[in-house]
């Protein structure tokens, strides 16, 4: 192992992968407002992102394949990014907070 | 490459800036108590997972990484955070509860770090394999137009229905934030805190769009 071999490692982009899927459920468990669980979504997205792409880099015959399937998990995040910020814009407007511990309007 | 000197460490030390980069990032998203710091690590995430990127030999995922990502969703979440002005709780919550989670949320995301880190690092990766192309742009493209064309036309349809709802959403709230008096807004605005917000003011927040539009 040298150094100079690093990067066609395939188990630190795993590791780099697997930290950010980590710290994503981290955060969306601990944070108490929706923009901050939003945030933590786009990096569980990330991970999952990089975990296809290192298998695009080592293991798949058609290297395009995987650089298509990122692009396709970017656009949805973009879309669902759209969506979910302007449902939390409404949900602002009508409840003036955006604390998941207010938004208790179903809770019995 | 090989005319500069100690190039290959250079490239070594750039991936290694790359990963630190993304994992720093990542934490700052998750550990910072302001929202605004958290878009900021995101976006950092970002640019150094676009870093990764172009190591997997993909500079089309690198430029869209920081294009989109950087570009287009942290600029959004940074407009939303100024309309929205989200601050995480931190007086008004008991100290235990929030320990907890925070236990319950370590555990969780160290045991899922573990049972991944042990699935991935202690396997055999480097058998080769036989390319059919060599994943360059005009490949991405030659495979999005034959193979792919079905999900490309969706994931576009997806991206209208998409725009096209955000609107729909972000306007019903509109007519009736116009038209509400400004005293009223303000006096909801003050009364927010958890603890005093009594069960009947809700409901009449709730309707005040449903009642003003024409």
């Amino acid at each position: 192992m040298t150094l100079s071999s690093l990067p066609e490692r395939p188990d630190l982009y795993f590791t780099a992968a697997a930290l950010l899927l980590a710290i994503g459920v981290f955060g969306l468990l601990r944070r108490r407002t929706l923009i901050g669980m939003l945030i933590s979504g786009e990096l569980i997205f990330s991970g999952a992102s990089l975990n296809l792409m290192t298998f695009n880099r080592f293991k798949a015959p058609d290297p395009a394949v995987g650089q298509i399937f990122v692009l396709f998990i970017m656009g949805l995040a973009a879309a669902e990014i759209a969506i979910a910020l302007s449902i939390i814009i409404a949900v602002y407007r009508n409840y003036r907070s955006v604390k998941t511990r207010e938004l208790s309007e179903l809770n019995g | 490459m090989t005319s500069i000197p100690a190039s290959s460490q250079i490239v070594a030390a750039i991936f290694l800036l790359c990963v630190a980069t993304t994992v720093a990032g990542a934490l700052i998203a998750a550990l910072t108590a302001r929202i605004i710091r958290s878009v900021c690590g995101l976006a950092i995430a970002c640019i150094g997972l676009a870093g990764l990127y172009y190591f997997l030999h993909s500079p089309f995922l690198t430029l869209m990484e920081i294009l989109i990502y950087v570009g287009a969703v942290c600029v959004t979440i940074v407009f939303a955070v100024m309309l929205a002005e989200p601050d995480e709780p931190t007086r008004d919550e008991q100290i235990g509860s929030k320990v907890l989670w925070g236990g319950v949320a370590l555990l969780v995301g160290a045991s899922i770090f573990w049972g991944l880190w042990s699935l991935g690092a202690h396997q055999d990766w480097t058998a080769p394999v036989t390319r059919v192309n060599d994943g360059s742009i005009s490949a991405i493209g030659k495979a999005l137009l034959t193979t792919y064309s079905m999900a490309f036309e969706l994931i576009s349809l997806a991206l209208l229905v998409a725009i096209i709802g955000a609107l729909a959403i972000a306007r019903t709230g509109r007519a009736g934030q116009a038209s509400l008096p400004r005293r009223e807004a303000t006096s909801a605005q003050e009364s927010q805190e958890p603890a005093t917000r009594g069960a009947g003011e809700t409901p009449a927040l709730l309707g005040e769009p449903l009642r003003t539009k024409p």
